[in-house]
């Protein structure tokens, strides 16, 4: 298949993303949106909450924009920033500003992860006045009524400089999101793989080993999605036991003894 | 050592070797220890030989003369029979066990070599419990969902908590195997409890038979079977591995009995059944991987487990209803879970479902297993509904026994690990004076201004960057070059920005404190005010750090003290605390260096800096720890703290640290002062000079 280019804010979702709800996700979700209010996710690294922006953004008839935030990006990089061409300055929007213009919604993923300047945007954004201040313009843009902000973070990293503050947290409603009960799981596992159900149920079971150790020596176990690549791998015709190797263990650690311990977990069910 | 093995390659005479032995193992001063003989055989082999002997005597020796002299003893016998390195191991093996269990055991050892070479020569590859023991228990831990604790101890059996193994298994030719007979051992004691082998009349029942012995193993040969199959249905990899294992196949007279065993929903009562049915029937060959059965331990420890469950349980479900107007009755509803013993609780509070912690959850679980039910007066709250957090055994001491911690330890000459050889204590520390703070800051009145000062310009350090590609203001330098780049053809760079940045620290400091007897009087002084000093300047800098003073006597008591950590604000308690360090005992810096680099390692940042205050080189009371064992030992963990992102770093006043100091931590991680009086002024210089 071709690749094809097409601006943020032009891409909206067309087939429904798959998607399982745990809860009241959806209804509580639409309620917000409809509200207007921002939305926090949180969750465990692979549990879902990225497909479930795109599960909504499809729902909702919105292009979703989706920015993976990292320790270097700034509040230009969301905003926007002067870009030299040939012979001037060209102003170029970033995604958020993209976002607040075109009634879109921007997903800010492991929000914690950003620059700390970044919380100077995303607070008039987030609560009733719904502005974003674009300091180098001069000029405070009004978001547009469709617009959504949603961020996401992991509670799991339990490390004191990658806390959301208070006044940034207080101000989104908030959605808990956790790794599926063992049936839903599998199911999720059968629905994105192909995998029959007995080797599903068998990943869901390895899934369940690795987040017993989570704090005796994993920071965190398998995700739904790390179970999923398994799948995938099976499918195309990896052993079973190797695909959880590649896939699984070697994802989760890089320390030896856990590395053996979850090899022989792997070893026990394939 | 202080007898260093003879060099050349001529070997030594009986008389020569007597004498060096003779130093060598005190045999002057122990009656009965002659080593006439030992010299006599041992002037026969080549130099080569002797070297090595000598060696590992002298080695030996500076653990215990007795395991040395019998080592000399026996290391000849041993080498008819095993290679050097095979000797080294049943060495190493024996002073382990001296370590762990004391001089019998090790004695027992060195006497039997012919033994231990049963197991080295035919199989090298035999695994120790030890080596192993790390994954065997995240792998339980994984497959069960809760911390096991292994012990050595033979034959194999489990008391329903605690999976006891053999300390070596050396059946097979490879370690693989070797390994894989470890696992299968521990998997069948964990199914033993987890599907129900054990219960209260057990030990009743199987005394009931004319051979109790008998029926005791026969029973449990058939719940091996029923449990193997068992576990096939829910980890068909691990019962493809046990099943390799079985090495001979069950008699004829036992197949009808296998084929129910194995069928699903069989349980414990058809072995049962089968035990009494079987009984004269002789018994197969024992399976490598099939243990011994205790009913009677497993019985009282069952026993002791529930009175703790309930006490835990009922402190729990006391907690919960802390703060309720009127208390709650308390009711379980039990719901079908995937797998085929357990069961889901759901808790009810008046009827009303409650979330379930999963230190709750666990001991439903547990007292499920051993009951099979939850009796409604497990349900009743501790107390009147008060809770008491002293009688529940969830104490955070209940993780580490004694209330301490323990560390290996590096022996440079065995150039091994002395497994859990120290064991460590935080205690409180003492309270000094509280105006004593406010006397020093007054005393250093102008010097504390300037530490501040200085501290502070580090902080807010501001630097415009050039040539950015994005930023606050135009770079014309670069904006000029870039048009003249154009204008010339050649591509532009859009690098043309400057921007105002600050450079964020990101550093957390941990600063050990020497509280050895050897500080007392200015050396004491001097560090209470350099750290007086440090904070203030620190608390304008705005790194994160944290103060622990250590001291100790012996291995068994090594001791940390407390006096600023990483979360707690600095303010009079700490002031007070500062003013609290007294000189002490000893310096067994490595049990210290491993237990606040493991504190360090916690603290999220860029930088983690272990800053030592010391006055001297390591030392202990009556111990080898004095020399060079010491300085080996601190050398290792500090390279262990270095290997865990740590930059460790050494302030002395010890004028003769150079000597060993680089050895220790390196060629440029250490600063010597030279006069005791200067040390406040330069411990922040040297902080300021170390984090720029």
């Amino acid at each position: 298949m071709e690749g094809h280019a097409l601006p943020p804010e032009e891409h909206f979702i067309t087939v429904e993303p798959y998607y399982e709800p745990i809860g009241d996700e959806i209804a509580l979700f639409e309620a917000a949106y409809r509200n207007r209010l921002p939305v926090l996710l949180k969750g465990p690294t692979g549990c879902g909450k990225t497909r479930f922006m795109e599960h909504m953004a499809w729902r909702l008839k919105r292009p979703l924009i989706t920015v993976s935030c990292h320790d270097d990006l700034t509040a230009s990089d969301l905003v926007g920033r002067y870009l030299i061409t040939a012979d001037q300055t060209v102003w170029v929007d970033g995604p958020l500003a993209r976002a607040v213009r075109a009634g879109g919604i921007c997903y800010l993923d492991e929000v914690v992860e950003a620059r700390k300047d970044t919380t100077v945007v995303i607070h008039p954004l987030a609560d009733d006045r719904r502005m974003l201040p674009m300091e180098k313009l001069g000029l405070e843009l009004e978001a547009s009524p469709e617009f959504m902000l949603a961020i996401s973070y992991n509670p799991g990293y339990q490390s004191v400089l990658k806390e959301l503050k208070q006044s940034t947290r207080q101000r989104f409603v908030a959605l808990e999101f956790d790794y599926p009960a063992p049936a839903l799981e599998q199911r999720i596992v059968v629905k994105e793989t192909g995998l029959d159900e007995a080797l599903a149920a068998q990943l869901v079971k390895l899934a369940a080993m690795t987040r017993n150790l989570k704090g005796s020596g994993l920071d965190e176990g398998a995700s739904t999605r790390l179970l999923v690549h398994a799948g995938k791998l099976m499918m195309d015709g990896v052993a079973p036991a190797a695909a959880c190797r590649g896939a699984i263990a070697r994802a989760l650690t890089d320390e030896p003894e856990m590395l053996a311990a979850v090899d022989e977990l792997i070893a026990t069910l394939f | 050592m202080n007898s260093s093995p003879p060099s050349s390659d001529v070997s030594l005479s009986a008389a020569e070797l007597e004498e060096q032995l003779d130093e060598l193992l005190e045999a002057a001063y122990t009656p009965g220890r002659r080593t006439d003989a030992i010299a006599a055989k041992l002037a026969a082999h080549p130099a080569e030989v002797q070297r090595f002997v000598l060696h590992w005597c002298a080695v030996t020796a500076q653990t215990h003369s007795q395991v040395a002299y019998l080592f000399a003893r026996h290391v000849l016998e041993a080498l008819e029979t095993m290679d050097r390195p095979d000797v080294q191991k049943w060495l190493l093996h024996a002073m382990d066990l001296y370590d762990r269990q004391g001089l019998y055991p090790a004695i027992a050892v060195l006497k039997a070599p012919r033994e231990f070479a049963g197991d080295a020569v035919d199989h090298a590859q035999g695994v120790y419990l030890e080596e192993i023991s790390g994954v065997l228990e995240l792998f339980l831990r994984g497959l069960s969902g809760r911390a096991m604790k292994l012990e050595p101890v033979d034959p194999p059996h489990t008391d329903t908590t605690t999976l006891f193994l053999p300390s070596r298994v050396g059946r097979f030719p490879d370690e693989e195997s070797n390994f894989r007979l470890y696992k299968a051992l521990a998997v069948h004691q964990w199914a033993q409890t987890h599907f129900g082998t054990f219960f209260p009349e057990l030990a009743a029942q199987l005394h009931a038979y004319p051979d109790p012995d008998k029926a005791r193993k026969l029973y449990l040969l058939l719940e091996t079977v029923r449990l193997d199959a068992v576990l096939a249905r829910h980890y068909p990899g691990l019962a493809r591995e046990i099943q390799s294992l079985r090495d001979a196949p069950l008699p004829a007279e036992f197949t009808a009995a296998a084929a129910e065993l194995e069928a699903p929903g069989a349980g414990r009562k058809h072995s049962l059944e089968w035990t009494a049915n079987l009984l004269t029937q002789p018994l197969p060959p024992p399976w490598p991987y099939l243990g011994d059965l205790f009913p009677e331990r497993a019985e009282a420890e069952r026993q002791q487990r529930l009175r703790r469950d309930k006490a835990a349980l009922q402190a729990a479900l006391a907690h919960m209803q802390r703060g309720a107007k009127k208390p709650a009755t308390f009711s379980l509803r039990r719901e079908k879970s995937a797998d085929e013993v357990t069961a889901d609780f759901v808790l009810l509070a008046d009827g009303r479902p409650v979330v379930l912690h999963d230190e709750v959850k666990g001991l439903l679980h547990s007292i499920d297993l051993d009951l099979g039910e939850i009796p409604p007066d497990y349900l009743t709250p501790a107390g009147d509904g008060g809770y008491a957090p002293a009688k529940s055994p969830k104490e955070k001491d209940m993780a580490a026994p004694e209330g301490g911690y323990t560390y290996n330890e590096w022996d440079y000459q065995r150039r091994h690990y002395r497994k859990n050889w120290c064991t460590l204590r935080e205690l409180p520390s003492g309270l000094g004076n509280a105006g004593y703070a406010a006397e020093i800051l007054d005393k250093y009145g102008g010097q504390v201004g300037q530490i501040r000062r200085v501290f502070e310009a580090l902080r807010g350090e501001e630097k415009r960057l050039r040539a950015q590609k994005n930023g606050d203001d135009v770079d014309l330098d670069a904006a000029i070059a870039a048009r003249t780049d154009l204008r010339c053809g050649r591509e532009m760079t859009d690098r043309v920005f400057t921007r105002q940045e600050r450079l964020e620290r990101n550093i957390a400091v941990l600063f050990m404190v020497d509280m050895s007897g050897s500080t007392r009087g200015w050396i004491n002084d001097a560090e209470r005010e350099s750290l007086l000093l440090m904070c203030e300047g620190l608390e304008k800098l705005g790194d994160r750090y944290a103060i622990y003073g250590f001291s100790g006597m012996t291995r068994i008591r090594c001791e940390i003290f407390p006096i600023k950590t990483f979360a707690e604000p600095y303010g009079p308690d700490v002031q007070r605390r500062i003013a609290g360090i007294e000189p002490k005992d000893y310096t067994r810096m490595g049990a210290a260096i491993r237990h606040l680099t493991a504190k360090l390692k916690e603290v999220d940042a860029r930088t983690r800096l272990l800053v030592t205050l010391s006055d001297g080189k390591p030392d202990d009371f009556n111990d080898p720890y004095r020399g060079v064992y010491g300085i080996e030992d601190t050398r290792m963990a500090l390279i262990e703290a270095k290997r865990a992102g740590i930059h460790p770093f050494c302030i002395t006043i010890d004028q003769e640290a150079r000597n060993y100091l680089p050895h220790m931590y390196g060629a440029v991680n250490y600063t010597i002062v030279s006069e005791v009086r200067h040390l406040p002024a330069k411990v922040a210089d040297i902080y300021r000079k170390l984090t720029t």
